[in-house]
């Protein structure tokens, strides 16, 4: 519960006591006393607190279980996995995001055609239905797969079985992830103000220069909002590997859950507990990320959480002082 | 570096011929001509809708006369002749074009995401003119020129409207250009603002640089003019020095735009 932003400062004003000699406008005016807010505060609290104790003490839960499950080192196989998958598909994702959204926005008609088909199509047929394709197309042709323009990742992953799924996986995302991406991305260009691209065409930069330096740092203010969201989806998207048979974290839970039968729901909660970790480091780099392209859109930048504990820390202690001196 | 070496530049001769710009069916420059002699201050002037701004982005190629030219110091601005045609450059070519020609928006434009010292050596370096230290000494050395010295690590949105101006006015300096645009540079600004940013402009009109004012000011265009252009439907309705078009206006449409203004 955050305090009213009135109740932390004026520590220039000496809290006295009601002091009936003082004329009217020298005292301190009484805050309104709410209390609906704290009744609705304590209903909360006492939901809250059954949550959390039927969390802990439920049997269904089987947290001993959790315990030897959660750092097993196939799970941590499957998370690798997971990473890999999300973080090549995010890199590839956005790089074609920017390439479709330049085609969207540029004056030729077939690339602007190109490129909203391409969107039109990614976004209408369902990820799993675009990743069991490239599965069946690769096992038909498999010398087709090296000339497929997602090179690197390919290369390196050709030999074994477990790459190509790897290869099949990373592709499927990627195509899926463009196109969200594209529409983020071209967002993100629109939000910068005209007056910037003339501005930087007045001054004769070159167009490369125009886009890397002085238009796309400011459209990344919104684009990286909105593409942490389709991060986050992706995290979670890439548990539908499972059925190009790559064994990611979902995946390797799903198959120990088929051996020890018992163990469903501990395993489910690995997977849970894991996700969440994934998935608050993902905010909190953002944060930061947002933090620096933020630079110079406000007159000062926002604190960070470090600032922000040293500042209240000030400010309890300050108050602390103040009570005690009463 | 000393401060003639790196500051003056030789100022640029102008010539504008027969420019029509149309959007549509609405005609915006309807066959303008204009010469303006090295080191000359023009200020133009007319009612909102007049064409004047448009007559401005016309000079550094921002927009592209339907028919007609631009010329600085005789090279076309943005075309080539090619038999007796006038065929566009490529954009790379007026891209460079736009480094010889400084130009001062109404709204600033300052790019918000760079420091003020970054926003004034950016373009020297990236159109290769200088190396990166080259730029930045410049760039300090305009800063103060403009009296923001001390400003040189804030973002643009720390600074006022007058300060922003005046760091885009430093960085349209930046590239040494020979002539420079000016579209309303006061016009988005508080009026103690106005001041500061005028100043500025009237140094550089005394130190001989060629210059293209578009503004409001009617008292600032007669203390700082060479010669005063009115322009009223897309075209010039008359032109001279301050004393005469200000003080002694011929035409019907002159004298009722001054009396509105005055």
């Amino acid at each position: 519960m955050s305090e009213p932003p009135g109740a932390t400062i004026a520590p220039e004003a000496p809290p006295v006591a009601d002091e009936p000699s003082k004329p009217l406008a020298a005292q301190r005016v009484l805050p309104l006393r709410r209390p609906g807010r704290w009744i609705a505060t304590a209903v909360v609290l006492v939901l809250v607190a059954q949550f959390v104790h039927g969390l802990v003490t439920n049997p269904f839960y089987q947290w001993d279980r959790w315990g030897y499950w959660f750092l097993r080192p196939t799970i941590l196989d499957g998370l690798v996995i997971t990473l890999e998958v999300t973080a090549y598909s995010a890199v590839l994702g956005l790089l074609g995001g920017i390439l479709l959204a330049l085609a969207r926005l540029s004056k030729s008609p077939v690339l602007r055609a190109v490129s909203w088909t391409y969107v039109w199509a990614l976004r209408s047929i369902p990820l799993i239905v675009v990743l069991l394709f490239l599965y069946n197309f690769s096992a038909l042709y498999k010398t087709l797969s090296v000339g497929v323009p997602f090179g690197p990742a390919f290369f390196s992953f050709d030999e074994s079985k477990l790459a190509t799924d790897m290869a099949i996986a990373v592709i499927g995302l990627s195509l899926n992830e463009a196109a969200y991406a594209a529409e983020v991305v071209r967002g993100g260009i629109l939000s910068v103000d005209q007056g910037q691209h003339e501005a930087a065409a007045a001054l004769g930069l070159p167009k490369g220069y125009q886009f890397r330096r002085i238009v796309f740092p400011q459209a990344l203010r919104s684009i990286i909002p909105n593409y942490v969201n389709q991060l986050i989806g992706l995290i979670k998207s890439t548990s539908l590997v499972f059925y190009v048979s790559l064994l990611d974290l979902f995946g390797t839970a799903q198959s120990m859950g088929s051996t020890y039968p018992g163990d469903i729901v501990p395993l489910l909660l690995v997977v849970t507990v894991w996700y969440l970790i994934l998935t608050s480091v993902v905010s909190v780099i953002q944060f930061y990320v947002e933090r620096y392209y933020g630079r110079g859109a406000t007159r000062s930048l926002p604190p960070t959480p470090l600032q922000k504990l040293r500042a209240g820390l000030t400010d309890l202690r300050a108050r602390i002082r103040r009570e005690a001196a009463v | 570096m000393s401060t003639t070496d790196t500051l003056e530049t030789a100022p640029a001769a102008l010539e504008i011929h027969d420019v029509h710009k149309w959007y549509g069916t609405h005609r915006v420059l309807d066959g303008v001509d204009l010469t303006i002699r090295p080191g000359e201050v023009t200020v133009v002037l007319g009612p909102s809708g007049s064409g004047k701004s448009t007559l401005l982005r016309v000079i550094n190629h921002l927009e592209k006369p339907e028919i007609g030219y631009v010329s600085i110091n005789d090279e076309l601005v943005g075309v080539k002749r090619q038999g007796d045609r006038l065929k566009e450059l490529s954009e790379r070519a007026i891209l460079a074009q736009r480094g010889r020609i400084g130009f001062v928006f109404q709204n600033f434009n300052l790019f918000p995401h760079l420091t003020v010292l970054d926003n004034v050596a950016a373009a020297p370096v990236a159109t290769g003119k200088l190396t990166k230290p080259e730029a930045r000494a410049l760039a300090k050395e305009l800063l103060e020129r403009v009296g923001l010295g001390e400003r040189v690590g804030a973002y643009p949105r720390q600074l006022s409207g007058g300060q922003q101006q005046r760091v885009a006015i430093a960085r349209a300096l930046a590239l040494r250009p020979g002539v420079i645009l000016f579209d309303e540079p006061t016009s988005a600004l508080d009026p103690e603002l106005v001041g500061e940013v005028l100043s500025v402009i009237r140094d550089l009109a005394t130190s001989g640089t060629t210059l293209v004012i578009v503004t409001h000011e009617i008292g600032f265009a007669r203390e700082i003019a060479d010669r005063v252009v009115f322009i009223d439907h897309g075209r010039i309705v008359e032109q001279g020095p301050p004393s005469e078009v200000l003080d002694r206006p011929q035409h019907e449409r002159t004298r009722d735009f001054l009396s509105k203004v005055l």
